[in-house]
């Protein structure tokens, strides 16, 4: 099958390749542009672990087409801090133990930055429902929505900070 | 869980698409948010030569409210009814209904056009159309035309669209008096066990007027008017919220599956409804 | 000495040992997505497997026809059991003595078995080339019920071993019987049953499910064929054991074959085991001369990788009328589908199901456990939990609650008058084990008060009376239970796997500069041991936890182990762990006497020194004394500071723990709210708190889980009901409770550190605890026992077979 040239700005960066339609941008993402931060957990749309970030909006990138995504800003995990400097979720889920195999943190850490952005003062409640597009095997929840609400605090007084 | 292949289009119009429909024929599917299309194509249960993207059409998408009236484009996502205050104005049981439909990844791309013109039966959009007594727009080869809600649905994933022609706009009439989307589900991203929609209007003590629809308990939405018509006129007493839920369980016709089998189904359409009737009366 | 010398317990305090509460060194990778999973291998020229799987239960394979498959573009091979039978490796041996076919060998067992290994460039083309693959069958009769299967006329399912009547556990009566394994006193049991006061009977079912962790199963093999070498990089909770068996069923030597288990996203038990999946990949590699990668997707991981449970226990339990148990009586029939791939001990086909007498004094007992042929998945691994205890906790938990209700006792004051005392340890059970540790009374009344259980049963009680009334639709359930665990398998003259004893290992050596690397036979899949080991060696050598190094998953550098599993990595490789470095500080003792010169006898250690004796200003560091390992000629010792231990344990540890869980339920629809759960847990030794309540938060999870709606469902033909997480229940963060967490601290007497491991407490007792909450809100009507899943339809079902919709 013939592919298709993929424009994507993804991480800042814009990015070229030649890539089927049909490829998921999971696929796209990890197997051509080596971002293999997000993960491929479910390929149903329920667990959450390919969560990226798609102009504007947090979605599974399993359940997405290359040639759905042409033209698209994305931003992954590796997108969001570096060794220098890492962003503030993800400060907070190594401070308050968000975290066991991994395997789900990509995806949860992405959506989380997203959620922040929509509600910077999101309730507990809130948090869990804003996150239950996010599936995870070894924590039970209750550490990463500890983290989420310790970085929303975080940033908050940083924002004041600045202001 | 991967695809098979596929030439894909993303017209910049609906004359486009439809035409490229046409053009293409049974061998060509739309797609808008993919969240029920593309699970299928991955399970190579939906297999097309052609994909129509529909995401560049501009007059699909977009929320307003011009004399009473409710136009949503087919594009518009969940998440964006969910955040329209608009809406939220005109039409509550909307963003009601939303939350609970699917997960908020899920709802970015999840389209209400596509969540009423897939025919799913598990979907929440279709009965809560109903419910509103929504006319779905309809463009083809030969031009456009509406249909209502209440008579689109044929059976699971059939319905009165044509392959060529694309649902573009759903509209209906902004609502006053009492509203509720209640639904029951195993756990959020979960199709309901059993949802139901109502409308209610009050006159002084008595019910004016009633809509009531119901999800995911027949192989299409169900808009049930004899339920609706047993509250009319009564001050919702429990005799006359028993006579609609004796209606409704007579228009239903549930189905075992992993959320179980049809007694209970059947049970908690009724306790689904009365609870559902008790809120919007409660706002009406 | 002046103000500025830290004292002794700042000196501890910036080791981050034992008790600290260390933050995880694991998580700037995995924050960062630089984790380092199976599926993030790339290799020049890899190619992709998949696999064509049956879509029936049981039926016989005419004919596989590869041309039209053999014919898409990037299509290097199509598999089947032929291609593999003459390397013998169409079947491949189980961990539990039987047999399991690698390709469908003639017929196929179960939904999804593997028919066919298609290799392709990439896995676009592998999946094109899967559906094109025609296969040709002829439906067979199937069995999906465990008591069908034993019915004289019932199909053979296993014609490849019909007629032996022997098999790896004893002697077989019917061609879809796999073995009888019996524990305790027939007799007396028996006996002691037909004279008891009270007797309570029940068949307690634990079903079907899978451990289903995030990141499916999966692998590359690289046969190097300049240098011979295969290189396995997989998802492997055991990559020893996986070596060896590689070994043993390829014919490569061992010291050819390199298995590495990079990242694994979480495993529960799911990735013990050997699959298809494995073999398929290492001969297409050795075949095509390429790195093969094969990862299964979730449906496939759910169809046919490691179920769980599938234990029907049929239980007697007797008491004098005043509630003391006095005997404990239990056949179970056990569905192991079609091929018998449980993971447990080899001595063990039932694994630890005799820890079924539970956290209470029974001085008889008997335990007959039957494994069975079905035309299901094979699996039977222990999913988050050691060898069925899961099975065993839940059966006697449930026992218990019965036992209450026919006694008409209160269920917290039966157990606390049941309970092994404080004074009894170690403890004797009648089913063989010996209990080396606990305090459970002290832990119940612990847990009790900090509910307040009695309050908590008077509104209750006047919950039922507005229900009576009409006034609430609503029931109050408050759910009990008090489990021992038995973990940490174990002692080589009782626990192999395959003939390999059950030990753990650690090897660490001391760099000059005073940092250090460790490496163990364990692996990770999420329990941070980078963090937790480094927590015990800091504390045994006096070296900060931030300067030691872990490593664990590479066989040709970490010493051979059994891996990680059945919480065993804490009470084995943490005591190797801990011995190692016992050699450590024995050869630095030497050294630093030395240097200090003074006699070996005359130093004694000081958290991270040793000093002389009566005068504590003369001593030498760890770190001074790892730079003269190094530099300094010492007579009679060799140079260098390493050391190695291979820990075989004396004996198992046995975790205990008090749950309580409060919920309420909506009998209309079925719906069940968490309003509380309480954990208290009892694991020894605590190394780090905070990785401690995260495993309790993760088992608990696992726990509800299963509990209210997970499992592995199938029809009369054998299709599975349950493939993707739509159905298969994982609860997200909105139907999550939040858990309060507690403690107490009873060390294991026989570990060098005291610990017992925790990873899998919170599932086995929080199971029984969310089955019982919803059992004791029916309790007033006349429950006595109804099978999990407590979904929204079956406790419907509850409620109306008791009257309540009414």
């Amino acid at each position: 099958m013939s592919k298709m040239h993929l424009k994507l700005t993804v991480n800042g960066e814009a990015v070229e390749t030649l890539a089927e339609p049909r490829e998921l941008l999971i696929h796209v993402l990890r197997e051509r542009l080596n971002l293999t931060g997000p993960h491929i957990g479910c390929e149903t749309s329920h667990c959450g672990a390919c969560t990226v970030d798609l102009d504007g909006k947090s979605v599974k990138s399993c359940t997405v087409f290359a040639a759905q995504a042409q033209g698209a800003e994305i931003t992954t995990i590796e997108g969001l801090g570096n060794p220098d400097g890492l962003h503030v979720l993800q400060e907070m889920f190594k401070e308050h133990h968000g975290l066991q195999c991994g395997f789900c943190t990509p995806g949860m850490i992405t959506r989380a930055w997203r959620l922040l952005q929509e509600n910077p003062n999101p309730t507990e409640e809130e948090v869990r429902f804003g996150m239950a597009g996010n599936l995870c095997r070894c924590t039970g929840y209750q550490n990463i929505v500890k983290s989420i609400l310790a970085a929303a605090t975080e940033m908050n007084a940083a924002k004041e900070a600045a202001e | 869980m991967i695809p098979s292949s596929f030439e894909y289009h993303r017209p910049g119009d609906v004359a486009g698409a439809v035409a490229l429909l046409s053009q293409l024929g049974e061998d060509a599917r739309v797609i808008a948010g993919g969240h029920s299309l593309i699970p299928m194509m991955k399970l190579r249960m939906a297999a097309l030569e052609h994909l129509v993207d529909l995401q560049d059409i501009d007059e699909m998408k977009g929320i307003s409210v011009e004399a009473g009236r409710v136009r949503i484009g087919a594009m518009t996502t969940q998440h964006e009814l969910l955040t329209s205050d608009v809406l939220a104005g005109a039409a509550p049981i909307v963003r009601e209904a939303s939350l609970q439909i699917a997960d908020p990844q899920v709802r970015y791309m999840g389209t209400i056009g596509g969540n009423v013109a897939n025919g799913d039966p598990g979907n929440d959009m279709p009965g809560l159309m109903q419910c509103l007594d929504a006319t779905f727009t309809l463009q083809g080869p030969d031009g456009t035309r509406d249909v209502q809600a209440r008579s689109f649905y044929e059976a699971a994933y059939m319905t009165d669209r044509a392959d060529e022609e694309i649902l573009t706009t759903i509209s209906f009439d902004a609502t006053d008096g009492g509203y509720a989307y209640e639904k029951q589900k195993r756990k959020i991203g979960d199709y309901a066990t059993a949802a139901a929609a109502v409308l209610l209007t009050r006159d002084g003590g008595n019910c004016a007027s009633a809509s009531i629809a119901m999800t995911n308990l027949s192989d299409t939405p169900v808009w049930s008017e004899a339920a609706g018509a047993a509250l009319v006129g009564t001050a919702l007493d429990k005799a006359a919220v028993d006579a609609a839920v004796a209606a409704m369980l007579v228009d239903i016709d549930p189905t075992e599956d992993n959320r179980g089998p049809v007694a209970f189904k059947n049970h908690v359409a009724g306790v689904i409804l009365d609870r559902a009737i008790a809120r919007a009366w409660d706002r009406a | 000495m002046n103000d500025l010398t830290p004292t002794a317990e700042e000196r501890a305090a910036s080791l981050k040992g034992i008790g600290s509460t260390r933050k995880r060194v694991e998580d700037a990778r995995f924050t960062q997505g630089k984790g380092n999973y199976v599926d993030d291998l790339k290799m020049e020229g890899m190619l992709f497997g998949d696999f064509v799987r049956s879509p029936y239960a049981h039926a016989r394979v005419v004919s596989v026809d590869k041309e039209a498959a053999l014919a898409v573009p990037g299509v290097v091979a199509v598999l089947t059991a032929e291609d593999l039978a003459p390397l013998n490796l169409h079947w491949m041996p189980t961990l539990a003595g039987d047999k399991q076919m690698v390709l469908a060998d003639g017929k196929v067992l179960f939904q999804g078995q593997e028919v066919a290994f298609v290799v392709a460039s990439d896995r676009y083309a592998a999946a094109d080339a899967v559906e094109l693959v025609e296969v040709e069958y002829e439906e067979l009769e199937v069995v999906v019920d465990p008591f069908k299967a034993m019915a004289p006329d019932a199909p053979v399912l296993r014609e490849d071993i019909a007629d032996e009547k022997e098999g790896a556990h004893g002697p077989r009566r019917h061609h879809n019987h796999i073995f009888t394994w019996e524990q305790g006193d027939k007799d007396a049991t028996e006996a002691v049953i037909a004279e008891a006061d009270v007797v309570a009977e029940e068949m307690v079912y634990y079903h079907r499910t899978h451990p289903c962790p995030l990141e499916t199963c999966g692998c590359v093999a690289s046969m190097d064929k300049v240098n011979g070498k295969l290189t396995l990089w997989g998802t492997f909770q055991a990559p020893h054991a996986v070596r060896t068996v590689a070994s043993l069923i390829s014919g490569i030597a061992e010291h050819n074959i390199r298995v590495i288990s990079p990242d694994i996203g979480g495993g529960f038990g799911n990735k013990v085991g050997v699959y298809p999946g494995y073999i398929c990949s290492v001969v297409a590699s050795i075949v095509t001369g390429k790195p093969v990668k094969w990862v299964e997707d979730r449906m496939e991981n759910l169809m046919s990788t490691a179920f769980a449970r599938d234990y029907w226990m049929q239980g007697k339990i007797a008491a004098t009328k005043e509630g003391k148990i006095t005997g404990l009586w239990c056949h179970t029939t056990a569905d192991h589908g079609g091929f018998d791939a449980c993971a447990d001990p080899t001595k063990f086909p039932a694994g630890f199901m005799n820890i079924c007498t539970g956290s209470y004094d029974i001085p008889v007992a008997y335990l007959a456990v039957d494994g069975v042929y079905t035309n299901k998945a094979p699996g039977g691994v222990a999913y988050r939990c050691s060898f069925r205890v899961t099975e065993a906790a839940y059966f006697i938990e449930r026992m218990i609650e019965v036992l209450a209700i026919e006694l008409n006792m209160d269920a917290a004051e039966l157990r606390r008058i049941n309970f092994i005392k404080a004074d009894q340890f170690p403890y004797n059970s009648a089913l063989g084990w010996e209990y080396d540790s606990g305090d459970y009374h002290t832990a119940w009344d612990k847990a009790l008060n900090a509910v307040g259980y009695a309050d908590l049963r008077k509104e209750q009680a006047a919950r039922l009376e507005e229900f009576k009334a009409g006034k609430t639709r609503k029931l109050m359930g408050i759910g009990l239970t008090h489990f021992t665990e038995i973990v940490g398998a174990g002692p080589v003259k009782n626990c192999d796997i395959l003939g390999l004893g059950m030990f753990d290992s650690c090897e660490i050596r001391i760099h000059p500069t005073g940092s250090a690397i460790a490496r163990l036979g364990t692996i990770s899949q999420g329990q941070g041991h980078a963090t937790t080991f480094a927590q015990i060696l800091a504390s045994e050598i006096g070296i900060p936890a931030d300067d030691i190094t872990l490593e664990e998953g590479d066989t040709d550098t970490a010493p051979y182990g059994l891996g990680t599993y059945g919480s065993r990595s804490t009470p084995v490789a943490g005591a190797a762990t801990a011995m190692a470095g016992r050699k450590i500080r024995a050869k630095a003792q030497m050294i630093a006497a030395y240097l200090l010169e003074v006699h070996d006898d005359d130093v004694e250690w000081d958290v991270d020194r040793f000093a002389v004796k009566g005068a504590p200003e003369r001593f030498k560091t760890m770190k001074d004394i790892a730079f003269a390992a190094y530099n300094q000629a010492i007579p009679g010792i060799e140079p260098g500071l390493e050391a190695v231990s291979y820990y075989d344990p004396p004996n198992m540890t046995y975790p205990f723990g008090a749950y309580i869980c409060v919920l309420d339920i909506d009998v209309d629809t079925g719906e069940t709210d968490i309003r509380s759960f309480y954990a208290l847990d009892d694991c020894g030794t605590r190394i780090n708190p905070m990785i401690i309540e995260g495993q309790v938060h993760g088992g608990l999870t696992e726990a509800l889980a299963i509990a209210m709606g997970q499992e592995i469902a199938y029809d009369d033909m054998g299709n599975i009901k349950t493939g993707t997480l739509m159905d298969f229940f994982v609860p997200t963060s909105w139907e999550t409770p939040h858990y309060t967490t507690d403690h107490t601290t009873t060390p294991s007497p026989h570990h060098p550190i005291g610990a017992k491991g925790v990873g899998e407490s919170p599932n086995v007792g929080g199971v029984p605890c969310f089955s019982n909450a919803v059992h004791d809100a029916f309790r007033p009507f006349g429950l006595r026992q109804s099978h999990m899943p407590h979904d929204h339809w079956r406790v419907w079902n509850i409620a109306n077979s008791l009257g309540l919709h009414d």
